[in-house]
């Protein structure tokens, strides 16, 4: 069984009546990282929820490994490492215990080799009899990350874990993150920086309204990505492509004023020269042009605004 | 079973008890012991006996039983409160536990405290008064079960409050007169009637009347009755804990 976490037909109405969720499918690969990505409200914290038995779903089914999560909810529950978006800390208790807690709590039996490895992991080990509240903000989500690394997990859950960090530390993160892949770790994380669904994910999940709108590689998003559109805004406007110019991926925009080119930026031929000496031999004028690319964020900006 | 989930809460909970002993600790037996001089010495000096047994001494049972419930609430309320309030609450409710383990690990602890507590001021008082503790066994008994019962009762009170102010409101309002009511420092039966009868209806009567029958063997309701009471209250607390759990109630949304 390749999917290690496997959700369908997932809806979450909250206690007001506000839809959350809106019949979510979805499969998470076995030891991949997913990035999930959508604007503020748009649902990933409470799919989240869902999947680690915070929020109760309202309908549909959720399997992690097989399991469901609300009959086999100890099964689950226990191969599951949540850092969540917030940083709540035991204020007043140590490193160490905090994290010896977790493991507890998830129903591992002490093992303070594992939590030294873990502390060191994340420079935490000479942090480690210290009180949490005295810690800087960046570390006490390393103390999260601890905690849900203490109970060695098949799948963690990382909801927005780069959200006010500085860039040193986001790049230690990252490291983590390909650690823990390295390991066999499932990573699921949820982002605001698209640059960082770049860096680290395999493949990309885009939530809006509460709706999965698209789930995809992150290379075949970056294949997009890749492409540069030429805008020729012409002299007169066009009904059609001239049929000299069919085949070509053109397309017309801007009431026929506009006349669109896309190309691959990475390929050796761009096809630019061959197409301004067609549009002189089809007698099409234009009087000027410009062009743009398509980032990853546009075409996320893109499809959320759909 | 998480056995260990349970001991995780358990001994984590322990450990906040004793990083704050003075608040936990020294604190009730400080006012237990400010209740003695007042009523004990002061006050009882001018009461004779009651029932065949000196005042200081008749208000023993009902002094603990009054700083086991406070204690009781305040400590679990603010167990299961705290973690609410600050949203560490989110890694229990992500755990592989059942809500049994859930209450074992935070009621246990805060049950824990209270016979601390409870026994620390039996302690106290045998310094103040004579004491002949008929029934020893009796003793414990309730004071297990009412620091139990009234432990589950702090931790709904803790799930059912939204904010400090109904953290605090309840036990100002609700508990004490109940247990100021409930007969520590006299006896029902020295009430005028219609008082006797409206006595009869709030619970903590029933609680100090058994202690002190376990005490002196003398007692304003039967030992069976007060018993009923207790073992009635410890399972309602439970149903509504289940419930809680159940429907997630103020927990999971
Ligand atoms: N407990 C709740 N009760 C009612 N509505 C809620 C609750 N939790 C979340 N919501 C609503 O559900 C929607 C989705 O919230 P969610 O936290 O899942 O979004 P998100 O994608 O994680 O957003 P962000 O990027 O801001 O973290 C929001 O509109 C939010 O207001
Ligand atoms: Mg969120």
């Amino acid at each position: 069984m390749s999917a290690i976490i496997s959700i369908t037909g997932l809806n979450k109405t909250y206690a007001g009546g506000f839809e959350a969720l809106k019949n979510v499918d979805l499969e998470i690969r076995r030891g991949e990282i997913f990035a999930l990505l959508g604007p503020n409200g748009a649902g990933k914290t409470t799919i989240i929820s869902i999947v680690c038995g915070i929020v109760n779903p309202t309908s549909g089914k959720v399997l992690v490994d097989g399991h469901d999560i609300i009959d086999e909810f100890r099964v689950t529950r226990a191969k599951i490492g949540l850092v969540p978006q917030e940083t709540p800390n035991e204020s007043f208790e140590t490193v160490w215990n905090t994290v010896s807690f977790s493991r507890g709590l998830f129903g591992k039996s002490p093992n303070p080799d594992h939590i030294e490895k873990v502390l060191r992991s994340l420079s935490l080990w000479d942090k480690k009899d210290t009180m949490n509240m005295t810690l800087s903000g960046g570390m006490k989500r390393r103390v999260l990350i601890a905690k849900a690394l203490s109970h060695e997990p098949d799948v963690l859950f990382l909801d927005e874990p780069t959200a006010g960090v500085d860039v040193e530390l986001r790049q230690d993160m990252w490291n983590i993150v390909r650690g823990l892949r390295e390991e066999g770790v499932t990573v699921i994380l949820t982002t605001h920086y698209i640059e960082e669904a770049e860096q680290l994910a395999e493949r990309v999940g885009v939530i809006n309204h509460g709706e999965l709108i698209l789930v995809e590689e992150k290379d075949r998003l970056m294949r997009e990505m890749g492409k540069k559109h030429l805008t020729l805004h012409l002299s007169e406007p066009l009904d059609a492509i001239p049929s000299a110019l069919s085949g070509r991926g053109l397309a017309i925009g801007g009431d026929g004023y506009d006349l669109v080119y896309s190309y691959d930026t990475k390929s050796e031929h761009t096809g630019i020269t061959a197409l301004l000496s067609d549009l002189r031999n089809a007698g099409v004028h234009f009087n000027d042009l410009e062009t743009s690319q398509s980032s990853l964020e546009e075409i996320f900006v893109d499809l959320v605004h759909r | 079973m998480n056995f260990h989930a349970v001991q995780a809460i358990y001994k984590f909970e322990m450990a906040r008890m004793f990083r704050t002993a003075v608040q936990s600790i020294v604190a009730p037996v400080l006012s237990t012991s400010l209740y003695f001089v007042i009523f004990g010495a002061a006050i009882g000096s001018r009461i004779t006996e009651i029932d065949g047994v000196s005042y200081g001494a008749f208000i023993v049972p009902g002094l603990m039983m009054l700083a086991i419930m406070t204690e009781s609430i305040s400590n679990s309320s603010f167990a299961i409160y705290f973690p609410k309030f600050t949203g560490t609450i989110f890694e229990v409710l992500s755990a592989p536990v059942s809500y049994p383990e859930v209450v074992l690990g935070y009621v246990g602890a805060a049950a824990t405290k209270s016979i601390i507590i409870g026994s620390i001021i039996l302690i106290t008082a045998s310094f103040f008064v004579d004491l002949n503790i008929a029934h020893p066994f009796a003793v414990a008994t309730f004071l297990v079960l009412t620091s139990v019962s009234f432990c589950l009762f702090g931790f709904i009170l803790g799930i059912w409050a939204d904010g400090w102010e109904k953290l605090t409101i309840v036990p100002i309002l609700v508990i004490m007169p109940l247990t100021f009511l409930g007969g520590t420092f006299y006896s029902i039966s020295m009430l005028p009637e219609a008082w006797q009868t409206i006595s009869l209806f709030n619970p903590v009567v029933y609680l100090i009347s058994g202690m002190r029958w376990a005490f002196y063997e003398n007692a304003d309701v039967s030992v069976a009755l007060s018993l009923a009471m207790t073992l009635a209250f410890l399972i309602a607390c439970l149903l509504v804990v289940r419930w809680i759990f159940k429907t997630g109630y103020r927990l999971r949304s």
